[in-house]
């Protein structure tokens, strides 16, 4: 279970759904200690690169390597490595924000996971609701529980889906310098958005995708939003843009 | 069988918080054996071997609301993607779902028997052992085969119109051999050589369908 990567390569991935292609040839480098932004319009094919990359979702054709590892061969040790937040988020409304994460530490099978609990409480601060159910939690409140699940068993991928959402001005800015620390511990972050403002300060490059396909790469989050207007414009139905 | 045990706690918790499913099931399996006895007994007496027959229909009925509400709850905020997103053999998973449906079909049949023993004046205490190994051995045989089912068709538009409709095909033999077992235990004069037969034939459904679950449950759950 010892496994560890210091970059993920995705190569030539493509993914089809029936006859239509959610992602066409994509690929790119991820590197330990480094934020990559994917950007694009609603059905570009961020999350479904996500799922890609996370292992649920095995591309139709290219590969995806962790290092030396592929998510076939690596299997369970590769997904120990893997922390994702997904658009849903991947906890039980009917349990309180504590037993949530106790449930995922057993899962990890993670050691003293009644001190990790605690802090990972105290990092989303909700140390005061641990024993609330999560159903009775608001959007922003349930984004930080799931964030802090998707990091409780420290993961060297984060896969991030609109980490954004819901959340106030704050937190918003305490995720930033969330990523910012996890950055500098040597994570490899890809955070797919569409809040360019918060997305340009923590990334260090950005894809942009539109049809499945990257349309741009930015190698600094301050070109992010140009690149991104210019790959809407390249998408856009030939109506849209005549006018 | 770390991760299974987790899964089993995990779900044990949420229906201490709800008792949605247990209270459900139960329900509806009392119900079915109340409308069965209504329609079947007569003067007290019921048709030969009804008592066993209506005790598996029961099963077999409320085990499928069961499935379906168990997998509802891991569907509703994909937390099934999560489950497999865990650092174990997938199939880990299976089991600690198929171990909650086998804790709640126990109670379901633990409530059954009283009635069944009630309104069909059946000896449910004539062969006590064999009638446990019989409803052992085939709650294992529909439960492996429809958690199975529950967790590949959790996706589905249709799920619920599904689920009876390939599950009990499949697990057919399985019924059959439950109700012709305990139809010999509930007899004036338990058969326990013919109780034996059967249960030895469950047993071998029991392997085979829990083997065929486990190998096919990763290929199966895997998106594609």
């Amino acid at each position: 279970m010892a496994l560890d990567f210091d970059r993920v390569v995705a190569e030539e991935v493509s993914r089809s759904f029936g006859r239509r292609r959610a992602l066409s040839r994509v690929s790119m480098v991820c590197e330990a200690g480094r934020i990559v932004g994917l950007l694009g319009p609603n059905g570009a094919g961020k999350s479904t690169l996500l799922a890609v990359l996370s292992t649920l979702l095995p591309p139709s054709s290219g590969r995806v390597r962790y290092g030396s590892h592929e998510a076939r061969t690596g299997g369970p040790a590769v997904r120990a490595r893997i922390g994702l937040l997904g658009h849903d988020l991947y906890l039980y409304p009917d349990l309180t924000a504590r037993e949530n994460l106790a449930f995922f530490a057993r899962l990890y099978g993670l050691p003293d996971a009644g001190s990790r609990v605690a802090e990972a409480l105290r990092t989303a601060g909700l140390e005061s609701r641990g024993d609330d159910v999560v159903s009775g939690f608001s959007r922003g409140m349930r984004q930080r529980l799931a964030l802090e699940r998707a990091l409780l068993h420290g993961p060297r991928l984060l896969l991030l889906d609109e980490p954004f959402t819901g959340l106030d001005e704050a937190s918003g800015a305490a995720l930033v310098a969330r990523l910012r620390g996890l950055k500098s511990d040597g994570a490899i972050v890809v955070l797919a958005t569409h809040d360019l403002d918060l997305a340009e300060r923590v990334l260090d490059e950005a894809l942009v995708l539109g049809d499945g396909r990257v349309r741009a790469t930015a190698p600094s989050g301050g070109q992010a939003r140009e690149r991104y207007r210019e790959a809407l414009r390249a998408t856009a139905p030939s109506g849209g843009s005549a006018s | 069988m770390r991760v299974a045990w987790a899964i089993l706690r995990k779900d044990a918790a949420v229906e201490m918080r709800s008792r949605e499913i247990v209270y459900t099931t139960v329900f509806f399996a009392a119900s079915c054996v109340l409308v069965f006895a209504f329609a079947l007994v007569r003067e007290g007496r019921a048709m030969p071997d009804a008592a066993a027959a209506i005790l598996w229909i029961a099963v077999a009925f409320s085990g499928t609301l069961g499935l379906g509400r168990t997998f509802e709850r891991e569907r509703y905020t994909d937390t099934l993607r999560a489950l497999m997103l865990a650092p174990s053999d997938r199939p880990a998973v299976y089991v600690g779902k198929l171990l909650g449906m086998l804790v709640l079909l126990a109670i379901v049949e633990a409530a059954l028997l009283p009635l069944i023993a009630l309104f069909f004046a059946a000896p449910i205490t004539a062969s006590p052992l064999w009638l446990a190994a019989l409803l052992a051995a085939g709650t294992l045989g529909f439960a492996s085969v429809g958690t199975l089912f529950a967790a590949m068709l959790v996706r589905a538009r249709s799920r619920d119109v599904l689920l009876p409709v390939l599950l009990y095909p499949i697990t057919i033999p399985v019924i059959i051999a439950g109700v012709r077992g305990t139809a010999a235990i509930l007899q004036p004069v338990p058969d326990e050589a013919m109780a034996r037969f059967w249960a030895a034939l469950l047993v071998f459904f029991d392997v085979v369908f829990v083997t065929l679950s486990l190998w096919t449950f990763e290929p199966l759950m895997t998106e594609q």
